[in-house]
């Protein structure tokens, strides 16, 4: 029976490193990026986060802005319970990167249907950059409990 | 042949006031549960939009309702379990009485810990989930309460070490007795895991909400909060496996294979603490290297669980091979089924099963964008511990609760019934569950509120709400045989722990011995939790302290 058992565990030990093989294949080739190190925002408990955030490239202007021919970043402020712009027209095929922060408590933004999905944690701007390919209206959400009304916390992103 | 090692061959039975102890531990637990479960049934409609939680007197919204079902059913729940179960593991492994006052410590510091706990959430003063991540605050008692339960756990290892210590000094040479060292090493994991979550809740979170400190760093929290957020799934599932291992084998009519084997997947739950990075997946300012470098590691503590699927399986071939079981899988439906305890926990592996596979699927670092805080979360972990977990407490509960009562099980045929209908129950709910999550259906979300909504959410919701309320009713008939059983089983003697004896007996020379030298895997386990976490807190530190808190959300 010994036989088995090491089969077994051999057989474990490759099913995770294929695995893992195919991780790294969709990151390293494919290019599927993830939240990382961006930008932080000091502050200190004297002065409202807000406050700070309107000074602050680029949340003293959120919204959509070209930055090069088909290529586009947008800026968004989530606070409870909206997110700032929450009306987001963006052109179909253009590469769009989306640089978002919380004013206040740690929030979710999630684009249904899309790898847009990022932790929004204060004092620290979550960027993550996506190709829309198909036109529609997108749903955007909070998905991390953020207060009594996190569930009234939505927007759209508008694709043509 | 080997039993001595197992557990001590004494037959030895713990002072009736220690057993006591374990009683009020266990059925403190049970009582626990069954006020999560009440919140269970709300959360499960909800993600069909039915706004049950109007209908609970003094319950003001969905999120007091769901931090009630997650602190009482993950966190409160199964420190008590564990801290009454495994204490009976160790001392009838190590055939010796534990230090009285030790147990009676750990029990109060549980209870009044919960109490506190629970004051803060049902006075509407700590509707922070189980996460509580700030700037989210509760109130001091929440915090404080959470300190006190976590201490207990340490004061119940420390009673554990003690008496291995006592143990190992009246038997110089012996191996640590099998279901000993499972019980020691599960509470040693622990103890590094639970480092984390001290430092956050009693530096950070209780001076912050006592007004020490004005401001709270949210991302140092979160990252304190998951170091111990992921390994505290290993300190709910390794009580379980010590059943698994050490005396499913015995109920069923088998044997375990290895009593090596067995004793490695436990170390390597103590080596690979350091994994909670994977729940940060999306977060900003943790390096995207490090977040794969925590994906290997994830993927390493899979090991030991496909370890323990065929140590438990082969167990379990044995039996029903004995049975008269033949062929590929005939041996499988030859198990003693109409055990409660046996069909319980055996199922609760099943679930397990497509359990495990989805948390993988979670870990799996780039796939995290697509299911990260949807339905698929809670589907997945109601397989793991909703299931896999509770299924076989209520399973252990079957042998357990006429142990320490002395009195047999009421109605076993209806115990067996409810084991299938839990099993049902959890594979329909977690089915609609990942299946609204692959469509964006968001988790810790009052969905019977909210002012968005999709078409796939639907069948999803509906499928969640069937499901869960199959598993509410289930776990109302568990409570129906739990109840009887205590006030109306009939009187019976005391049968022993049933702990199973092994095909290979430990090793008395050679590198298996020493496996028993617990402190080399402290180490081992200190040293990567320093390369895991040390790049990122010497990058990180000091404390951004910042950020306004948000009272009583």
């Amino acid at each position: 029976m010994e036989t088995y058992e090491k089969g077994f565990l051999v057989a474990s030990g490759v099913i995770l490193i294929a695995f893992l093989g195919a991780l790294a294949y969709s990151v390293f080739v494919m290019g599927v990026s993830m939240p990382g190190r961006a930008q932080m925002i000091a502050c200190s408990t004297d002065q409202r986060l807000r406050k700070i955030l309107r000074v602050t490239p680029p949340f003293n202007s959120p919204g959509v802005h070209q930055i090069a021919p088909g290529k586009y970043e947008v800026a968004v402020i989530g606070q409870t319970w909206s997110f700032t712009p929450d009306d987001i027209e963006i052109p179909l095929g253009a590469e769009v990167t989306f640089r978002a922060t919380s004013s206040d408590v740690i929030h979710g933004f999630m684009i249904v249907g899309t790898n847009v999905n990022m932790m929004l944690i204060p004092g620290e701007v979550s960027t993550e950059t996506y190709r829309f390919t198909r036109p529609g209206e997108y749903l955007l959400l909070c998905h991390e409990y953020c207060g009594r009304l996190h569930h009234t916390m939505s927007g759209k992103v508008v694709v043509k | 042949m080997s039993a001595p090692i197992v557990a001590e061959p004494n037959g030895f039975e713990l002072p009736e006031n220690q057993l006591a102890v374990i009683r009020w531990n266990i059925l403190f637990g049970f009582a626990v549960l069954a006020v999560g479960v009440l919140f269970g049934l709300e959360q499960a409609l909800n993600y069909a939009r039915i706004d049950a939680v109007k209908y609970y007197p003094g319950i003001h919204s969905y999120y007091q309702g769901l931090t009630l079902h997650g602190v009482l059913n993950a966190l409160v729940l199964t420190t008590a379990f564990a801290n009454g179960f495994v204490s009976l593991t160790t001392a009838r492994g190590l055939g010796r009485a534990l230090n009285g006052a030790l147990l009676q410590i750990a029990f109060w510091l549980l209870l009044i810990g919960s109490l506190l706990a629970a004051f803060a959430m049902l006075t509407d003063h700590a509707n922070v989930l189980y996460t509580f991540y700030p700037p989210l605050q509760a109130q001091w008692t929440f915090y404080l309460g959470l300190a006190m339960v976590v201490i207990s756990t340490w004061v119940t290892s420390a009673n554990q070490l003690v008496m291995l210590r006592a143990w190992r000094r009246e038997h110089p040479g012996e191996r640590i007795p099998l279901m000993a060292f499972m019980s020691v090493t599960t509470y040693i994991m622990w103890d590094i895991a639970s480092v984390g979550l001290a430092v956050e809740v009693v530096g950070l979170l209780l001076p912050w909400s006592l007004g020490l400190i004005a401001g709270s760093d949210p991302l140092l929290s979160r990252t304190l909060f998951w170091f111990t957020g992921h390994p505290i799934v290993y300190f709910w599932l390794l009580p379980i496996y010590i059943s698994w291992y050490g005396l499913i084998p015995k109920q069923s009519g088998g044997l375990l294979f290895s009593d090596t084997l067995t004793r490695i997947a436990f170390l390597m739950f103590i080596v690979l603490v350091p994994v909670g990075f994977h729940h940060q997946f999306l977060d900003p300012g943790v390096p995207e290297k490090i977040k794969f470098a925590v994906t290997i590691l994830t993927f390493g503590i899979f090991f030991p669980s496909l370890m323990t699927a065929f140590a438990v399986m082969y167990a379990l071939e044995i039996a029903g091979r004995r049975a008269g079981g033949t062929g590929l899988i005939g041996w499988f439906f030859r198990i003693p089924w109409s055990n409660p305890s046996v069909s319980a926990q055996v199922l609760g592996m099943l679930a397990f099963l497509l359990g495990g596979i989805s948390g993988l699927m979670n870990a799996s670092f780039s796939m995290n964008l697509d299911i990260h805080n949807t339905a698929f979360i809670p589907g997945h972990f109601h397989l793991t511990l909703g299931t896999a977990v509770a299924l076989s407490y209520m399973g252990i509960a079957y042998w357990l609760i006429p142990y320490l009562f002395k009195r047999k099980l009421w109605m076993p045929r209806l115990a067996v019934v409810q084991a299938f209908l839990y099993f049902g129950g959890v594979l329909i709910f977690s089915r609609g569950m990942m299946y609204g999550g692959l469509h964006g259906m968001p988790r810790r979300t009052a969905l019977a509120l909210s002012t968005y909504d999709q078409p796939a959410w639907h069948a999803a919701g509906a499928m969640a709400a069937i499901g869960g309320t199959i598993m509410f009713i289930s776990a109302m008939l568990f409570f129906l045989v739990l109840v009887m059983t205590i006030v109306a089983g009939e009187r019976g003697a005391r049968e022993d722990v049933p702990f199973t004896a092994t095909v290979q007996a430990p090793a008395l020379s050679g590198w298996p011995v020493k496996l028993d030298a617990l402190r080399y895997f402290v180490v081992a386990s200190v040293v990567l939790c320093i390369l895991v976490y040390g790049p990122f807190l010497y990058m990180y530190l000091p404390p951004h302290l910042g950020i306004l808190p948000l009272r009583y959300p």
